[in-house]
């Protein structure tokens, strides 16, 4: 077990390196120059180069992407070429905002998505699981974009029941945890049904219902704790979908989390900041994978570790 | 993307008697009702408030109403006036300004400011640690070499005389200086507060100006409280502004309707500007003006066959400019030459090349491409810019050019405009010109000047013309008041220059809409001022207060 932890610890090291080079490469070949962004267009040629060395810029790939690392053992992430403040700095003050956002997503998909799966597995081939199931697809397949504009327009500026946007108050959180978790609810809606269908079939079900026990009590001691189980390792991988989809749920509502840093960054070639959020985001998935694999240990037996 | 100041400046500026004593107090407006505040909203983050890094067009507005500057502008206008200075003389060489600063004007922090102060700050800027996007601005000050050299640690031509006086000895005779000392990057900051701050100072403020600020969460608003002890009395008439950062112009516009925002920085979005012009009671707050701004196409002149001018005349020709302004909803009136029509030395009655395919498609074929060509246009890849290279497409196409469409990021078109092999044509949209200040000269040097045509510059067309470029520089050494009139005709005749060696085709000149809440009050010209976008701040009220 505590052999398992280690070797997955190192292989999320390695991966954390990869996608550290990865980034940094890609951005060194971007056709951008980061410095003419910073310098503006009235900048002489004599700032440029000046703010080229203060930077390092001019320096060879293989020293910059070393220098790089060099800080990020020491914990330094750098300034953002734009805002001269410390890149950590900025991802300390948004991280709690996304990570409110992503816990509102998780109650929201776990809550859509099993209630969605358990009643169409019940009602298994009437109109209503069809339903269900015709909304599932649809929570899956609409772009989230799509869908934030529209929560806004429809619950908060017509109905006038949320705030349009923003951050502060339980009410201002509950349309964007909405609008992230719409998709997963989808995903879990359907494996859940299955999952839920399967468990159903078992035999340990029929000797719960032949020992006379309610349908209500089957359901909840017996069916939903073993058809949960797929799902929990699903919430460990819902991290890194969700770290894809706070950055357009961010920016539409106006939620001032590390989506919107990173939305904001790209367009501006702020080197450091997409660095600095990408090696967060991926940390926050390499954890999440991790975490899931080890819950799912304890929560099911009859997963081996090999 | 970079900042604008505005308009009819020049003649303002050398215009002004020699001493020239100031305030008259005309720019208060007696309707106004002082309290409240506003909320403005942008999409992106504020950057950075340091007076000498800020350089796009959401902290341009802020610092200034943080900050001021030895020289101001009469708000909603171009004209300058003075502001931390009371008065100025300049010799009669024109080579020495000699600022008398007013008495008693407080830093936010109560200290008193004074010429040391002035000074500080320009040696700050132009010192090469700061990394400041305008110190070039300050090249005409003796000593800016040495200090851009890394040589000197201090401007060798500004000099402190007293407390009140700073005397500022320039190298070369520069017509534009008191411009320039109206620019952000000449505020006056306190000392104490950079070195306090370090390399922080960015997302703090320490100035003399109307507002102060009052609190910065990062990602989610900035506010900023009036200055109760601001030197011009009566002024700001708002108790405070909040910016709300993070929004969506889209989203924005729907608080606006639902009464929670005034202003939206980032303007009416595209897709909605028909549906609020379409509505009376919306499109009565929207208020339309001018700027400093013209979006052009530039023709490389060093590939093949842009290099030939007659086929840069008949590309000129092949545009139609009107259609064009069609596609942006006629958010803008078409161009004919570099300078916007607001600006001074804008030639009247110039006509430009007129749109005409036939006689365009003929030029083409005397040039040798009687079956045309097939080249590339570069552009901007967020709306509308697409849709506008898709018209330029289709008009080439009517005249046998066959260009295909490089649609990029922001950062990607300026790399390939900056060598000069890359972009045989860049539409401007999204990256275009807007003045950093209301002269003529200042459409010329980096766009259109031999120093622009270099590798990272951007003079995207490579258009070198020495005799054009002496003229520019002969006129910008006209300080003498009395030869105002001469030296703007002389920038008329560098860009008549210019067009006869077609270079660019001037497409159109974006006009500017701001929407205000309903309760927004003051005259509609501080909406669209010049030098402060969206507004403003210091001269705007509300009337629902008392």
């Amino acid at each position: 077990m505590l052999a398992f932890i280690v070797k997955r610890l190192i292989q999320s090291a390695l991966i954390l390196l990869g996608v550290s080079f990865i980034t940094f490469a890609l951005l060194y070949l971007l056709p951008a120059d980061p410095v003419r962004q910073i310098a503006g267009r009235s900048a002489t040629p004599e700032t440029v180069a000046n703010i080229r060395t203060q930077l390092g810029l001019d320096k060879p790939f293989v020293v910059q992407y070393a220098r790089y690392l060099g800080n990020l053992v020491q914990g330094d992430l750098g300034r953002s070429y734009l805002q001269k403040t410390e890149v950590s700095t900025l991802i300390a003050s948004r991280l709690p905002a996304s990570l409110l956002l992503m816990l509102g997503a998780i109650v929201c998909e776990l809550v859509l998505g099993i209630t969605m799966g358990v009643v169409a597995a019940l009602r298994r081939g009437t109109s209503t699981d069809n339903a269900l199931m015709m909304a599932s697809f649809i929570g899956v397949s609409a772009p989230q974009f799509v869908v934030g504009l529209l929560m806004l327009y429809v619950f908060a500026v017509q109905l006038h029941w949320f705030p349009i946007g923003g951050y502060g108050t339980f009410a201002h959180l509950v349309l964007p945890s909405i609008t992230l978790g719409i998709l997963g609810s989808g995903w879990y809606s359907r494996m859940m049904r299955s999952s839920m269908i399967d468990v159903l079939r078992q035999d340990f079900i029929r000797t719960a219902r032949a020992k006379g026990l309610s349908r209500m009590r089957v359901l909840s001691r017996h069916a939903l704790p073993n058809a949960i189980l797929p799902i929990i390792a699903m919430i460990g991988i819902d991290v890194g979908i969700f770290m894809g989809g706070i950055v357009v749920v961010e920016s539409v509502f106006g939620w001032p989390g590390i989506g919107q840093l990173a939305w904001q960054a790209i367009q501006r070639v702020d080197i450091p900041i997409i660095m600095g959020v990408t090696l967060v985001s991926a940390c926050a998935i390499v954890i999440g994978n991790l975490v899931a694999d080890i819950a799912s240990l304890f929560a099911d037996p009859r997963i081996k570790v090999r | 993307m970079k900042k604008l100041l505005t308009t009819s400046a020049l003649v303002a500026a050398l215009g002004l008697p020699q001493l020239a004593v100031a305030e008259s107090h005309s720019s208060l407006d007696p309707n106004a009702k002082s309290g409240g505040n506003i909320t403005v909203t942008y999409k992106d983050d504020v950057a950075t408030l340091d007076p000498a890094i800020g350089y796009d067009w959401q902290n341009w507005s802020m610092i200034k109403s943080l900050y001021d500057g030895l020289m101001d502008y009469e708000p909603g206008t171009t004209e300058l006036r003075p502001g931390l200075a009371e008065s100025y003389e300049i010799s009669d060489d024109g080579m020495v300004f000699t600022f008398k600063l007013r008495e008693g004007v407080k830093f936010h922090n109560g200290r008193v400011m004074t010429a040391d102060d002035v000074k500080y700050s320009l040696d700050r800027v132009t010192n090469p640690k700061t990394q400041s996007p305008g110190a070039g601005f300050f090249g005409s000050i003796a000593g800016y070499d040495a200090m851009s050299s890394g040589e000197a640690e201090e401007l060798s031509g500004v000099k402190v005389l007293d407390d009140q006086t700073v005397e500022i000895t320039l190298s070369r005779p520069d017509a534009t200086f008191l411009h320039v000392m109206g620019l952000n990057f000449a505020s006056v900051v306190a000392k104490e507060a950079v070195e306090a701050a370090g390399a922080d100072f960015g997302k703090t403020a320490m100035g003399t100006g109307a507002f102060k600020l009052a609190d910065w969460t990062i990602g989610q608003k900035l506010v900023f409280a009036k200055n109760e002890d601001y030197w011009r009395a009566g002024l700001p008439y708002l108790d405070s502004v909040t910016f709300e950062v993070g929004q969506e112009p889209i989203v924005a516009l729907l608080r606006l309707q639902n009464g929670e925002v005034d202003v939206p920085g980032d303007g009416i979005p595209p897709a909605k500007f028909q549906e609020v012009m379409g509505d009376p009671e919306q499109a009565a707050r929207v208020i339309e003006g001018g700027q400093l701004h013209t979006g052009y196409i530039t023709l490389n002149v060093k590939m093949a066959p842009f290099d030939n001018v007659d086929v840069r005349k008949a590309v000129n020709m092949a545009i139609n400019k009107e259609r064009i302004t069609q596609v942006i909803n006629g958010r803008a009136v078409p161009a004919t030459q570099p300078l916007p029509p607001s600006m001074p030395g804008y030639t009247e009655g110039y006509e430009g090349y007129a749109y005409d395919p036939d006689a365009a498609k003929e030029l083409l074929a005397e040039a040798g491409f009687a079956d045309g060509f097939e080249t590339e246009l570069f552009v901007m890849n967020t709306d509308p810019n697409p849709r506008i290279a898709q018209a330029i497409q289709q008009d080439l196409s009517k005249i046998g050019i066959k260009a295909l469409i490089q649609s990029l990021a922001q950062a990607s078109v300026i790399a390939a405009g900056g060598e000069a092999d890359q972009a045989p044509m860049i539409w401007s949209g999204g990256m275009a010109w807007i003045a950093d200040f209301p002269d003529a000269s200042n459409f010329y040097g980096p766009i259109l000047g031999c120093d622009g045509a270099v590798q990272g510059g951007w003079n995207w067309s490579w258009y070198c013309n020495a005799d054009a470029d002496a003229m520019a520089i002969e006129a910008d050494s006209m300080t003498d008041p009395a030869k105002v009139e001469e030296r703007l005709k002389m920038w008329s005749d560098v860009y008549m220059k210019v067009m006869e060696d077609a270079p660019w085709v001037p497409v159109f000149n974006e006009q500017r809409y701001t929407m205000k809440s309903e309760r927004m009050g003051g005259d509609d010209k501080l909406y669209v001022d010049p030098v402060s976008i969206p507004v403003n701040y210091d001269y705007v009220y509300v009337n629902d207060v008392q």
